[in-house]
């Protein structure tokens, strides 16, 4: 594995830091610079607030490489509250079973090793169930 | 697609080049994940109509099997989003899976609507020797087969699988004049590309590379989608099979499931019976479309067929290219 590319990716993986449109108003994640919506200039950093809900999910059991100690896990696509939606691995689920529409908010958790290669470890954001009353204070 | 990876070999075009006797002309490699074989089939497409070239020899090939287990998972892998996919453990058919548990969220699918795919599939490899499942399934072995990658079953993703296939594209005034083969040509061609990400789409389930690359090869061909006798899909999942029926407009969004398929698809077995060996499958799938148009596809013949269509995927329809044969009469 790559530490400086890793390392670049930073502001993402510890802090959703994506850019916000100023065109059009458009939250972007991750940051590409051109604002997918209406094509204008965007590099204003904007911070994502790590709300959403579970778009999609799906449980993978045949891990690639770094992987392996955490099979079987769950992987899902979060609608962010700001519009944009991620890929991530859901966590802390405990025995609760995984619903599209269920609401979740981001974590740091490792995200995968280089299998004793380095002894590097990859960390980042991944996203667990919100707890009801704490969907009552976010609205 | 594989080779760097796999075999720890790049730079095929060479090699093969060299093996096989012809040292010293143009070759290269042509690299776009699944749609590898496709996008090789362009270049020579494109090398032959511009007029540079004669006569060009299209090569898939893909060596799947020297590696198993996490490693042949992360070879796979790299056909995603490395930074936003694969960095969260995402692989290829858990990308699939995520597509077919929004589809049956979205439009109320019964879950075993989507057995249609594997079961025409099977039905067609029986009657093909260079298939790799020569033999009909029941209904009840898909649903029952074990879950992959919920709810993805194994009977709902093709079997990834070493391969080769070749087409030689030439003009027609270069035919030898012993060619005693109906003809085919290439009627439309195109390719074209959506995110690698599939988070990165407004509408994930609209295969929208699919769409458009068959619209533009539809166009260059002059024909309606009536006319086409057969479709060669990309069903390295049943999920995509239905995706690219309706992205192509052969059924109404949401309805890529329903009995009966609006047309024959997957004649020689498809991905799913003939196996998917990644960077060679849009090459196997011309063969099959040549072999259909000159009448030699045995069992599976479609009686008088004219047009047949080919569309391989990289991803998600991330790359999609589309193939309009045509027999000359």
């Amino acid at each position: 594995m790559e530490i400086p590319r890793h390392w670049r990716l930073k502001k993402q993986r510890y802090a959703l830091v994506g850019e916000v449109c100023p065109h059009c108003d458009a939250k972007i994640f991750p940051p590409r610079d051109v604002c997918p919506e209406c094509n204008g200039e965007a590099k204003t950093p904007y911070a994502f607030s790590g709300r959403g809900e579970v778009y999609s999910h799906t449980t993978v059991y045949n891990p690639p490489a770094g992987f392996q100690d955490s099979a079987p896990y769950t992987v899902a696509m979060i609608k962010l509250a700001e519009g944009p939606v991620v890929t991530a691995q859901l966590t802390d689920l405990g025995d609760q079973a995984v619903e599209i529409g269920m609401p979740v908010e981001m974590v740091t958790r490792k995200l995968r090793s280089d299998g004793d290669e380095r002894g590097l470890l990859v960390y980042g954001y991944k996203f667990r169930p919100l707890e009801l009353h704490q969907v009552a204070a976010a609205d | 697609m594989l080779a760097p990876m796999v075999s720890g070999q790049a730079h095929l075009g060479a090699l093969i080049a060299d093996f096989a006797g012809m040292r010293g002309i143009e070759a290269y490699t042509t690299e776009a994940a699944g749609a590898s074989g496709g996008a090789a089939l362009r270049a020579g497409y494109l090398a032959v109509k511009s007029g540079f070239v004669d006569t060009v020899l299209v090569v898939g090939v893909e060596k799947f099997t020297d590696k198993v287990g996490d490693e042949i998972e992360s070879a796979m892998a790299t056909s995603l989003d490395s930074d936003y996919e694969a960095v969260q453990g995402l692989t290829p058919v858990s990308q699939a899976a995520l597509l077919m548990r929004r589809y049956l969220h979205e439009y109320e699918v019964p879950r075993a609507a989507f057995g249609i795919f594997p079961l025409i599939a099977h039905v067609n490899g029986a009657n093909n020797r260079y298939a790799m499942f020569q033999k009909a399934i029941r209904p009840e072995i898909y649903n029952g087969a074990g879950m992959v990658s919920d709810p993805l079953n194994m009977f709902d993703a093709a079997p990834d699988a070493d391969g080769a296939a070749a087409v030689i594209l030439t003009r027609a005034d270069l035919l030898p004049a012993s060619q005693s083969y109906p003809r085919v040509r290439i009627a439309g061609s195109s390719v074209s590309t959506d995110t690698l990400a599939l988070h990165d789409r407004p509408d994930p389930l609209d295969f929208r590379a699919a769409r458009l690359s068959v619209e533009r090869a539809k166009y260059q061909a002059g024909i309606e989608l009536s006319q086409i006798d057969f479709f060669e899909l990309f069903d390295a999942y049943s999920i995509f099979a239905a995706l690219s029926l309706e992205a192509a407009g052969f059924t109404e969004r949401g309805q890529g499931w329903n009995e009966p398929v609006p047309l024959p698809i997957a004649t020689m077995g498809g991905l799913k019976a003939r196996g998917n060996p990644w960077g060679a499958t849009g090459v196997y799938q011309a063969v099959e479309a040549v072999l259909q148009l000159r009448g030699q596809a045995g069992e599976s013949q479609i009686p008088g067929a004219k047009f047949g269509l080919t569309q391989c995927l990289g991803g998600p329809a991330s790359t999609a290219i589309t193939n309009i044969f045509e027999r000359i009469d």
